[in-house]
This record gives C-alpha cells, structure tokens and sequence, in this order.
C-alpha cells in the first residue's frame, strides 16, 4: 500500500512537471514571435541621419528650431523642466553600446541628432494606460494630447529619452507661437511625432525641410525604390541601443 | 399634533427653497438669453444651423478622434462639400469672435470646454 501511494505521488509529480513545463515552453516561443521583424505591409515612415554631413557646420540649430517654431515647442532654461523634440546629445550618450575606441574623432567627438525613434515595438505605447500614445498604421508613434493624463510611465518605459513633460505651464516661454499649431497644457506628455500634421499633408517633416546640409531624409522603409532604402544600402547604418529590440526606425550613418 | 402648524409651515417654507431651481424659470428669466453674435465669411455653415446648435460639441469631437487617432482630416458634410477638419483653422476662420461666440452661451449655461487650453484662439478685433 505505502508503495503505491509512493509510486503514485511520483507520477503526480511528473505529470504535473511536464504541464507546467510545456505551458511555460509555449509561452516563450509566444514572445518570440511577438519580437521578430514583421512583414513589411504599406508604408513605413522612417528616418536617415547621417552623422557626418549633420553638425558639419559648428553650432547648426536648424532643425531644432524649426521644431520649435513648427510645434510651438518651449524654450525652458531650467534643464529639469525643459521641454526637447529634436536636440544634440554626445556621441558616447547616444550610442552607448558603440565600443569603438580607436574611431575617427571627426564622427564620435561630435554630439549626434536625436529625437523619437518611431520604434516598430513602441515601450511608450505598450505602458500607456490611457492610449494616449500608440503605433499608426504607417509606423509613427503617435501622441494623442487630449487623452494624456500625464503619469509619466511612458516616460519611464521610453529607453532613449525621446519624451518631455511639462512641468509648468508652457505658454510664456513660447518665442513665437505658431497658430496653427495647438500648445500643450502643465501635466502632458510631449515628443516628436515625425510632423503628421505635415506627412499628411503630403509635405516633408519641419526638421527634414530645414536642414541645409540636406543630412536628414525622410521616407518609406517597404518600398525598395526610396531614398531611404537607397542611402541605407549605399552606407553602413547604426541604430541606438537596438539589442533593446525595440526595433528604432532612425537609420544614423556612420 | 401640537406643534403641527409649525411643522408645516417649515416644510412648506424648506420645499420652497429647496426646489427654487425648479419653480424659478417659471416665473420668467431676469437674465436674457445670449445670442451668439455670428459674424461669416462663408453664406452657410458646414451643417445646418439646428444641427450645429444642438451637437457642435459631439462634431468637434468626433474631429478630433478622427484627425487624431485616424490621421483623416477631410469631413464629408451632408451637402457634400468637403471640409478640413480643424478648429483654429475651420471653425474659428468663421466665427473669429471667441468672446461673443463662444463665450457668451458658454458662460450662460456654466460649461467650461478646456479647448483653449492648448489651441489657440483667433486675435479677436477690439
């Protein structure tokens, strides 16, 4: 009798091994799949830097301050409560996984272009709680203002620091307001949003149109015949932090 | 029932003012009615008239989850013209005069839309 009381405590064990096992099995082959690269389907709206025409003159601010005048984004001295669509950050903060530590110091001495990587596995949207931020269809991680409640986990969720909350009122530190353009209230979320306003209009976004150095290219990812696609085969191309798997859509050229 | 006199003079005298929302408009308004002051440049608006007044609000805001959310930023309008959605760029190309537009029936009935929180209002003509 203790024998099989013994013998049948063993194959309860077993059995319940193997079901939790083969569960936890499916499972990870599950979030593997949610990970992979995705077919290409329609368009997809992405972005080519390249790092060595940009910042070839000292000091260029032109896209930043398109930006800034497109989107009626505030000019905040206070760097915690400063408020940052497209801006300058070092080379080494920017691409930390880089290890080159012999590479031309023409390219990594230089600080580098960032601004929201449009991610194709978004953490931002992901976090949300309200969907105030989520994925359109074209690949643009999108900000709905109205929606946001400001309670920062997209901030949080966000790896490269591409969004800004607005600590005070923006209003007074606007140099010229756009009128066409809305303001963002105390309590919201702001980053870029690759210029929908624009993109739907059929125009290139503010930051592309005003970069004299032409170091910035717009475009569709899934047609083979784009600009983008041209540049990213003619040249070896760099993403920030891609082992995140967060997929950025901004190609920078090295 | 000693004190019942009293009692209902109470009760009578606490309905009376409990319900003075109620029996006030009755007696006629002492505040007139605004009239929205509407100054155009277009001859019709993009729905008839009834129709804004009653549901501008769930129009502006089915605008907004449509350009928004959608991206879409063309509006069908019943008599077939096509409209850009947009309340600055719309709306307010019309009806410039916020404070008499807007402002007047809103005050009125106690509604406080946060439109204006972030777009931004015409410069009205003083």
């Amino acid at each position: 009798m203790g024998e099989d009381r013994r013998s049948f405590l063993k194959l309860a064990g077993l059995a319940a091994l193997c079901a939790a096992g083969k569960s936890s099995l499916s499972r990870l082959e599950g979030s593997a799949e949610t990970t992979s690269v995705e077919a290409p389907k329609g368009v997809r709206r992405a972005m080519v830097v390249d790092l060595v025409k940009c910042l070839e003159k000292d000091d260029c601010t032109a896209c930043t301050e398109a930006c800034r005048r497109a989107h009626n984004v505030p000019s905040i001295p206070d760097p915690k409560h400063e408020v940052k669509w497209i801006w300058q950050e070092r080379f080494r903060d920017v691409f930390p996984d880089e290890e080159a530590p012999f590479a031309a110091e023409a390219l990594t001495a230089r600080p580098a272009l960032v601004f929201c990587n449009h991610c194709d596995n978004p953490p931002c949207a992901r976090v949300c709680p309200t969907q105030a931020t989520w994925k359109r269809p074209d690949g643009i991680v999108m900000m709905d203002w109205h929606r946001c409640i400001g309670c920062r986990y997209c901030m949080a969720a966000c790896p490269y620091g591409s969004r800004s909350f607005n600590w005070e009122d923006p209003r007074p530190h606007i140099k010229a307001l756009n009128r066409d353009f809305p303001t963002r209230t105390k309590g919201v979320v702001e980053k870029c949003t690759f210029c929908d306003e624009l993109i739907d209009k059929g125009q290139p976004p503010a930051c592309v149109a005003a970069c004299k150095e032409k170091a910035m290219t717009f475009g569709d990812l899934n047609d083979p015949g784009s600009e983008v696609r041209r540049l990213l085969r003619s040249r070896f191309a760099i993403r920030r932090k891609p082992g995140l798997g967060t997929q950025p859509e901004i190609y920078y050229l090295v | 029932m000693h004190d019942g006199g009293k009692i209902l003079t109470g009760l009578a005298a606490f309905l009376a003012l409990a319900l003075f929302p109620v029996w006030r408009p009755a007696i006629g308004r002492t505040v007139p009615r605004p009239e929205p002051k509407i100054v155009t440049a277009e001859k019709k608006c993009i729905e008839p008239r009834e129709t804004m007044r009653a549901s501008h609000m769930a129009l502006l805001n089915s605008w907004r989850d449509t350009v928004v959310r959608r991206g879409e930023r063309t509006y069908l309008s019943r008599d077939g013209k096509n409209v850009t959605m947009s309340l600055s760029g719309t709306c307010m190309r019309c009806h410039p005069n916020k404070a008499e537009f807007c402002d007047s029936c809103h005050n009125d009935l106690a509604v406080a839309p946060y439109c204006w929180d972030c777009h931004i209002e015409p410069k009205e003509k003083t």
